[in-house]
């Protein structure tokens, strides 16, 4: 009984038609591009290339195709009948199909443009310097857009504190769990590391003038008046502007933002509003604990120097005051009210389908820390100007 | 036809450069049950969130009881808006809420009900379109069917002049179908509600719908206007009577024709 099964198996090699292409000239001279055998999805790859290439060299006009040969097509093959035909009308020439089978001509037809125009694919792929102009020009769009939506967001949180019977109270203890609760862990993992590796490199220079005290003072200020807001800031745009930005993209996309709309709920005050002062509200907390990891393990390095810890702590008050600590805070609020804007803007502007979600978020978080980065800058000049 | 609750006047709606309909005219009378038609792709979505103010015409006019929505803002806008229920393609419940919740967020901002009055409220909506017992679920634990209905209810909530509906019936079974059918003859007729709806539903079409508009997108424009029953029997249109004829189940004529 093994026979039978064996010879089942593995039909004979000759059996099986593979495909081909060639280019035959008859008597009188003229050319016939000739296609053989078994134009399936698995095969009509293999003579694709070569049948362009074969027509490309071809002069004739029109250009016929001799389909006699062909045992059996499917749309992958009938593709490249359409992929000639296009090719030699690119060329303002013919094409001449003959000896198609009456039920693979059926296929040609099926699959063949139907002669109207099709309205225009909504965007090509471009050259890598016209995005680039693009994206320099769509980059002041971006700065108009951005200054709107602020302005918006203004005008709506004045009107918000005015009539605070407005504001969605439940979003925002909602979103203010979200944000901050979730974000502790990392929050303290980053600052306790951060406190670490800043007590690291400065002992290592202070060392040289066995000034390894003044790495105390070194972390309270450092901490304090910039890296615990900015860090704090970056961590939250990381968790919280892209989660805001995914969340209003999904609902633009899921025609939620239009049902808010026609229901009269203005999407700023809804879902705007609530995640800007939940951001505000929560990251004095994220900066204060920020800070308080850092100086922990900042404490942590400076222990191994065999300083009691009563001498760091001491170090750290005196060379902070409550003025950094505060600076510090308000430069966060400012940064949380940009996390959280960025965020939603990026949220509001998701084009249609899924993908686009996730575009929004990218942008919300790269476009949330280059404005973090700025604004540290400018504070930082505005500090040193004003003796802050 | 009744005294007109909408009037839409040379309506141009364009994406980017590409245009969907073109000078596109029609009425809604008061109280009637008004059907848009037309295949996949022809703008009826795009028509209904022109008219409810949603999108903002190339070019054309819509007036819904002799307000002007193009131009309209602020109060006068949520004027409008206080008017209409609106449910969307893809129902657009709020994730973030239970069904109960997504009914009474409009109260809730609308209204100085009581919470257990705007409860009570909701819930008869929500059976309404028999999803009692379903009050607490979240839109992502029900199927596709349920959340139309929870959508439809939700559109109901304030007791809309006139309620707009982008195919309520596709994906649900029939027989669900046909008590939504009942459920807007009912409200229609006892409410005097106007209803705006965009389905392919033939056999609900006969059963619901005053008069039909339908749209075409070769012509861009819309090739039919009237009662079902007269367009399928007395369009010149041969598109139209055929497209009549063969969801009517008369596939004879399409294989003679
Ligand atoms: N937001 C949009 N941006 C660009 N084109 C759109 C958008 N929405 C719909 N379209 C296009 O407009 C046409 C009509 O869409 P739609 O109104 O959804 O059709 P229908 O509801 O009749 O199926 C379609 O060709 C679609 O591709
Ligand atoms: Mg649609």
């Amino acid at each position: 009984m093994l026979w039978p099964v064996a010879a089942m198996a593995s039909p004979a090699p000759e059996r099986v038609p593979s495909a081909s292409v060639r280019v035959d000239g008859d008597a009188a001279g003229s050319v016939r591009l000739v296609l053989e055998g078994r134009l399936d999805a698995g095969r009509a790859g293999s003579v694709w290339g070569e049948a362009l290439e074969r027509a490309r060299e071809c002069e004739a006009d029109p250009l016929v195709v001799d389909c006699s040969a062909i045992d059996y097509c499917d749309g992958a093959g009938a593709s490249i009948l359409v992929a000639l035909r296009e090719l030699q009308e690119a060329r303002g020439r013919r094409l001449e199909v003959r000896g198609l089978r009456e039920e693979f001509a059926r296929i040609l037809a099926l699959i063949e443009p139907s002669g109207e125009a099709a309205p225009a694919p909504p965007s090509k792929r471009e050259g890598l310097l016209v995005a680039l102009g693009r994206s320099s020009l769509g980059f002041f769009a971006e700065l108009r857009s951005l200054v709107v939506f602020t302005g918006e967001i203004t005008v709506c949180l004045g009107r918000a504190l005015r009539h605070p019977r407005s504001i969605r109270f439940r979003d925002v203890v909602v979103v203010a769990e979200r944000a901050g609760i979730g974000a502790i862990p990392i929050i303290a993992l980053v600052g306790f590391l951060l406190g670490l590796i800043l007590a690291f490199q400065s002992a290592v220079s202070l060392q040289r003038f066995g000034a390894q005290i003044f790495v105390a003072d070194f972390i309270g200020i450092a901490m304090f008046r910039e890296l615990g807001p900015l860090m704090a800031a970056i961590l939250l745009t990381a968790r919280s502007g892209s989660a805001f930005a995914a969340e209003i993209g999904t609902m633009k996309v899921n025609e939620e933002i239009d049902a808010l709309t026609t229901m009269g709920l203005e999407p700023v005050r809804f879902l705007v509003i609530p995640r800007v002062l939940a951001a505000v509200l929560v990251i004095p907390a994220l900066i204060l604990l920020m800070d308080l990891a850092g100086v922990v393990g900042g404490l942590a390095m400076f222990l191994t120097l065999d300083y009691p810890v009563v001498t760091f702590w001491n170090r750290v008050v005196e060379a902070t005051s409550p003025g950094d600590l505060l600076g510090g805070l308000f430069k966060g609020a400012v940064y949380g009210v940009i996390v959280a804007a960025v965020g939603c803007l990026r949220g509001t502007e998701t084009g249609t389908g899924a993908s686009a979600v996730g575009e929004s978020t990218t942008s919300a978080v790269v476009s949330g820390i280059v404005l973090i980065a700025v604004t540290a800058a400018i504070f930082s000049i505005v500090f040193y100007v004003l003796g802050i | 036809m009744p005294e007109p609750i909408i009037r839409v006047e040379e309506l141009t709606a364009r994406y980017g450069g590409r245009t969907v309909f073109d000078r596109v005219s029609f009425e809604v009378g008061r109280g009637e049950v008004f059907v848009i038609l037309g295949g996949s792709g022809c703008g009826k979505s795009t028509l209904l969130k022109h008219m409810i103010g949603l999108y903002t015409p190339f070019s054309g006019h819509i007036w819904i009881d002799g307000e002007d929505v193009t131009g309209a803002e602020g109060d006068a806008k949520r004027a409008i808006l206080s008017k209409l229920g609106v449910m969307y393609q893809s129902g657009a419940l709020f994730g973030s809420m239970t069904l109960l919740e997504n009914v009474m967020l409009p109260m809730e901002e609308f209204t100085d009900l009581p919470p257990d009055a705007r409860s009570l409220i909701a819930r008869t909506k929500l059976k309404m379109v028999q999803l009692e017992g379903f009050e607490d679920f979240m839109p992502a634990e029900i199927s596709g069917g349920m959340k139309k209905r929870a959508a439809i209810a939700r559109a109901m909530a304030l007791d809309p002049e006139i309620l707009f509906l982008d195919e309520p019936s596709a994906g649900l079974d029939p027989i669900t179908s046909a008590e939504l059918d009942q459920t807007i003859l009912e409200l229609s007729r006892n409410l005097g509600v106007t209803f705006v709806i965009v389905t392919h539903e033939l056999p609900s079409i006969y059963t619901i719908a005053d008069r039909v508009i339908m749209l075409d997108k070769e012509t861009k424009g819309i090739v039919a206007t009237g009662p079902p029953a007269e367009l399928r029997d007395r369009s010149d249109n041969p598109w139209v009577r055929r497209f009549f004829r063969r969801e009517a189940g008369g596939e004879a004529a399409e294989v003679s024709a």
